[in-house]
């Protein structure tokens, strides 16, 4: 355990130093991730032009649920993307066989391979939503709020890196799939509007088939203080499931690598 | 590179183009799946519009709205710019001037290729329209249809030479994808893809009038769901081909200027 979080230490501290090489980019997403955040806003402010609520949401908790978004988003471009596209990468040519070799958990080394640091501006975009939909609201969170909304902080990063995971064992199967990132995202895409808006089949496949219901809306109701203390066990429950669901599959996929061109 | 060099390879170039689709399934259809944002739309739009309808749209037009976005969308996509950004950085694109014909040709048959899989998809959705939404949200208008076919052609070139703007950028520098990132989020916002541009508030709406974005997706759009009288429609054409030419122009520049400083690593 001791030598997982060393490697980890190690692993980070090469990201850290590799992206103070690239210091300007923090400059250019810095703007980026601002221009990002209102064009997703107006969207939002559209649906609401000239009603108070949509589907039993008002525009200061939608907002909320859009802040969760933002928050998420910085942490699957930060610190999931970047490591689990390179899987892919190395899938595809075959180098995936040096990772194997090495003397550790395959799934931890490839996971953690790299990080991009400056999408943490992505946090702070994340807390002025907040604060703007707070202000909307007229109220600030509780502190009970607070507290369970970290803790589905964890569970929604650890639904979204499974997810991932999964994704990429489909990357086993199926070689060329480069462009996985970008229909990871454009899927994700739909975690920005609360989940009650849609219903039917949707419903269903947003809460239990990809669990974007349990990403955004559920931070953002326990934020509010509207989240029963059920739903939020099994909401820990629920994401644990899936993570060691994405594990057995992952192992599972990984007998079937058979090394690429080397 | 005579012209008619060119025009004799397109055919062989769009058979190799379809069979390359048709070999990658799997890409292929995750392609067709990252662009269902309309159907997403469409569930969120039915929710907000069951409620009361917004502007002149209820349910049902919400839906004619957002099937037929999807097949546009589907119909106009292109992604150059991802596979010039690879093939730039890997060196590949020296196997592209190798050739006798203008890179730029080959790219635009290889995305036309994708179109017999693209229809496939675009199909069913289109049968879709006809029977939820009946004939009688679409247009009826013969002359709107002609312009409509006019319309979808400039609206994939749009598409295609802003992805081959961008692409080229990526002579200048390592990677050009964010700026597609941030081509791609001004499109969403100003395209009507999210929502019928109808319901902008007018100052964003008369932004929007002068942004190659509504000209993508928008514009086509609302000429199959009969927004525009044909005079209007015209009008509107003539701004879209305006900005094709624009881009053109755009794009011949980029190309020439940057291959000079390409080098071909690898290859």
């Amino acid at each position: 355990m001791f030598r997982y979080l060393r490697l980890l230490g190690v692993q980070l501290r090469a990201s850290a130093l590799l992206s103070l090489q690239y210091r300007y980019e923090f400059f250019v997403d810095g703007p980026i991730e601002f221009f990002w955040a209102i064009t997703m806003i107006i969207p939002l402010m559209i649906v609401f032009q000239g009603r108070t609520s949509v589907a039993g949401w008002t525009l200061g908790e939608a907002l909320v649920v859009s802040g969760w978004f933002v928050l998420l988003q910085g942490i699957l471009e930060g610190a999931i993307n970047p490591s689990l596209t390179s899987v892919v990468e190395h899938i595809r040519k075959g180098t995936l066989d040096f990772i194997l070799l090495k003397p550790a958990d395959a799934q931890f080394l490839v996971s953690t391979a790299k990080f991009e640091p400056w999408r943490a501006m992505n946090i702070l975009t994340g807390i002025g939503v907040f604060i703007y939909a707070f202000h909307l609201l007229g109220r600030p969170p509780s502190v009970l709020g607070l507290l369970s909304s970290i803790l589905l902080l964890a569970t929604s990063s650890l639904l979204l890196y499974s997810l991932w995971i999964l994704t990429v064992s489909a990357a086993f199967y199926v070689v060329k799939v480069d462009n996985l990132t970008y229909f990871f995202s454009s899927i994700f895409d739909a975690a920005r509007w609360p989940s009650s808006v849609f219903r039917g089949v949707l419903s269903f496949i947003f809460t239990f088939v990809i669990p974007l219901a349990l990403m955004t809306t559920y931070p953002a109701q326990a934020m509010l203080g509207k989240l029963s203390a059920a739903t939020l066990l099994s909401a820990v429950i629920g994401s644990l499931l899936f993570a060691l669901l994405a594990r057995l599959i992952w192992l599972q996929s990984i007998s079937k690598y058979t090394s690429a061109s080397s | 590179m005579s012209v008619r060099n060119t025009i004799r390879a397109l055919p062989a170039l769009f058979r190799v183009g379809v069979f390359e689709a048709v070999a990658y399934r799997a890409e292929f259809l995750v392609w067709v799946l990252s662009t269902t944002m309309p159907l997403i739309m469409l569930a969120l739009w039915s929710a907000v519009a069951s409620e009361a309808p917004v502007g002149r749209y209820g349910q049902p037009e919400f839906v004619a709205y957002f099937l037929a976005t999807f097949i546009v969308r589907q119909l106009t996509g292109a992604w150059v710019a991802y596979e010039m950004n690879f093939e730039i950085r890997q060196g590949a694109l020296a196997m592209r001037l190798l050739r006798p014909v203008h890179p730029l040709w080959t790219y635009a048959v290889e995305n036309l290729a994708a179109l017999p899989m693209r229809l496939v998809v675009a199909l069913p959705v289109a049968i879709a329209l006809l029977v939820f939404s009946g004939a009688s949200r679409l247009s009826h208008h013969p002359v709107i249809w002609l312009i409509w076919c006019a319309a979808m052609l400039g609206g994939w070139l749009i598409t295609f030479l802003a992805n081959l703007v961008i692409g080229c950028l990526a002579f200048y520098m390592e990677s050009s994808l964010k700026l597609m990132d941030v081509w791609l989020a001004i499109f969403f916002v100003f395209s009507g893809y999210l929502y019928p541009l109808e319901l902008f508030p007018p100052i964003l709406r008369a932004v929007a009038d002068w942004l190659p974005f509504r000209y993508q997706i928008g514009f086509p759009v609302e000429l199959m769901t009969g927004a525009h009288t044909p005079a209007q429609a015209l009008l509107m054409l003539l701004r879209q081909w305006l900005f094709v030419a624009l881009m053109l122009g755009i794009v011949t520049l980029v190309w020439r200027r940057g291959l000079k400083r390409f080098a071909a690593y690898g290859g």
